[in-house]
Formats: C-alpha cells, sequence, structure tokens
C-alpha cells in the first residue's frame, strides 16, 4: 500500500511553520541538498512539497517522478512570496497536453 | 506518396494487408476518441489546477511571511523548542483512481489531533506565529487537493502525448505505406493477369499457324 505522510522540504526557517501543522519536514539549503534528502525519503511519503526556490534547481528530477502516482511532488511558494514556478508548471501541462497555451493566454 | 513496404506481390500478403489495413483504421479512430475524451477531462483539471494553485498560493505565502515576521521576533531556540512536539499529525488515506485507463492518485486527509491547536505555551512566543500556524494548518487540505489534482494534471499530459504519438503514427505512416502498398499489388497482379492472357493468345495464334 501507499504511504499515508505528507513532508516538506524547504528553508529551515519556512519548514517549521509546517511542522506546527503536523507534517514531517526536512531542512535543505541547496537543491542537491535537497536532492540527497528526496532520493532517501521518497519511499516514504505519498506527498512531499518543495519550496519553490529549492525546486527551481530540481527540474530533472521532478520530471522523472511525474511518471508514477506517487510520490507526488508539488512545489509551494516560500516565505519570500510566489516565484510563478508552480504556474509554470501547470502552463507546461497544457501546452504538452493540448499542443498550445489555452489557460493563460488571456493574462498575456 | 508514402513508401510502399518491402513484401512480395502475391494475393495472401494481400489479403493479409487489407486485413491489417481495416485493424489499423479501426484502432486510429478509437485512439483518436481516446485522444479527445482525455483532452477534454485535461482542460477540466487543468482549470482546477489553476484555481486552486492561485488561492493556495496567495494564502500560503502570506503565511510564511507571517512566520518569517514571528520567527524574528524571538529567538532561534525558543521557536524551536515551541514546534519541536507537534500537537496533531496528518495522515492521507492514498488510493488510485483511474481516468481514461490513467492510474492517478487519489489522496483523502484525516487529521489526527492531539488535543490542542498549538503545541505551545503562549508565554514564550509571539501572536502573529498562532495566526500563522492557524492558516497553515487549515490550508493543509487545500495542498493536499492540491497536489492530487496536479499530479493527474501532470500524468493526463504525460499520456495524452503519448497517445497522440500513436494517433500520428497511424494516421501518417501506417495507414497511407498500407494502402500504398495494397495498390501496387493489386496492379502487379492485374498486370500478371493481363501478361498471361496475352501470352495465352500469342500461342494459341501461333498454333493455328502452323
Amino acid at each position: 500500500m501507499y504511504s499515508d505522510k505528507l513532508a516538506v522540504i524547504g528553508d529551515k526557517d519556512i519548514v517549521l511553520a509546517f511542522k506546527a501543522a503536523g507534517m514531517d519536514v526536512f531542512a535543505a539549503q541547496s537543491a542537491s541538498e535537497a536532492e540527497g534528502v528526496l532520493k532517501k525519503h521518497a519511499k516514504e511519503y505519498c506527498v512531499i512539497f518543495i519550496t519553490e526556490d529549492l525546486a527551481a534547481g530540481m527540474g530533472e528530477t521532478l520530471e522523472k517522478y511525474k511518471r508514477k502516482a506517487y510520490p507526488t511532488l508539488i512545489p509551494i511558494p516560500s516565505s519570500s512570496g510566489s516565484t510563478g514556478l508552480g504556474m509554470a508548471g501547470i502552463k507546461a501541462d497544457v501546452e504538452r497536453a493540448v499542443g498550445t497555451d489555452i489557460l493563460f493566454n488571456k493574462e498575456g | 506518396m508514402a513508401e510502399r513496404l518491402n513484401v512480395n506481390p502475391t494475393r495472401m500478403e494481400l489479403r493479409n494487408l487489407k486485413r491489417r489495413l481495416a485493424t489499423a483504421v479501426k484502432g486510429h479512430k478509437m485512439l483518436k476518441d481516446k485522444s479527445d475524451e482525455m483532452v477534454r477531462r485535461f482542460v477540466e483539471l487543468a482549470k482546477e489546477n489553476k484555481r486552486l494553485r492561485q488561492e493556495v498560493e496567495s494564502e500560503l505565502a502570506g503565511a510564511l511571511h507571517d512566520f518569517a515576521l514571528a520567527r524574528s521576533c524571538c529567538e532561534d531556540y525558543v521557536m524551536e523548542e515551541a514546534l519541536a512536539m507537534p500537537s496533531k499529525s496528518i495522515k492521507i488515506r492514498a488510493g488510485v483512481s483511474n481516468i481514461m485507463s490513467v492510474v492517478v492518485p487519489d489522496m483523502r486527509m484525516e487529521e489526527e489531533s492531539k488535543g490542542e491547536d498549538f503545541p505551545y505555551s503562549f508565554a514564550r512566543v509571539t501572536a502573529q506565529l498562532d495566526a500563522s500556524i492557524v492558516t497553515v494548518t487549515k490550508l493543509a487540505e487545500k495542498l493536499v487537493q492540491l497536489a492530487q489534482v496536479e499530479k493527474s494534471c501532470n500524468m493526463l499530459a504525460i499520456e495524452i502525448e503519448k497517445n497522440r504519438r500513436r494517433v500520428n503514427a497511424l494516421e501518417y505512416v501506417m495507414i497511407p505505406q498500407t494502402e500504398e502498398t495494397i495498390r501496387y499489388i493489386t496492379m502487379k497482379l492485374d498486370e500478371n493477369e493481363r501478361s498471361s492472357t496475352v501470352r495465352l493468345m500469342k500461342v494459341k495464334s501461333m498454333i493455328q499457324d502452323r
């Protein structure tokens, strides 16, 4: 069966907030460090949230995990606000599936 | 003009090819229908995904901003001590569901609370912390929902791309090639028949002349 736990990988200053909400947290300073944590713990969690600043440097790894149902890796904004990486992911999906971007073209 | 397959122009081969063409055409139609339906579902999911992400991003960014401010008001060890033992744990009931034979995750959140909302005493930390913790806790369910929708979107997009390749391969390679080969074999067989007729006529006239 699948795991039933959530995890957050992010900057040490932010992850504590998620810890209080009942998730498991791992602190990482750089993308390579985050990748190491991810490799070690990917099997133990069903969803792993990764802050956008770290996720930006892990494109290939994230792409690899997209093909299986679990674990699910989701970029979330960090304390400095959203960098638009998550939205860019949705946009890329739409482009991949439909051929052109049909969701975001209104905003430019 | 499509290139024809490298086969012998015989009746048996012709029969096989005709059967293969019928299968290819049927398969092409079915795959195309599948693709249409997947795209329809995908667009629904993608819209949902966008909406959820916008909500989550704005709320979470605010909460984390508050949290960073709250953290800066106390010393590091106070904060770590305050949050070291969380009062809740989140459990996910994880299963899979099936969208157009794509296996996507299906998650439900179950919160296990051990009583209090906050795992710390109010004496040592600031009030901003409370607010940000409450928001993050409330957001957890939405985050799980977002995770499910976004993953489904990812996987559907990959599947749609794969399926489109199959449809195109059938439509632009397999079907034209088979049709071309069938035409070639038919012509070759007709030609053989004509030539044998002519040969017979010639032989007949030669015999009569003798």
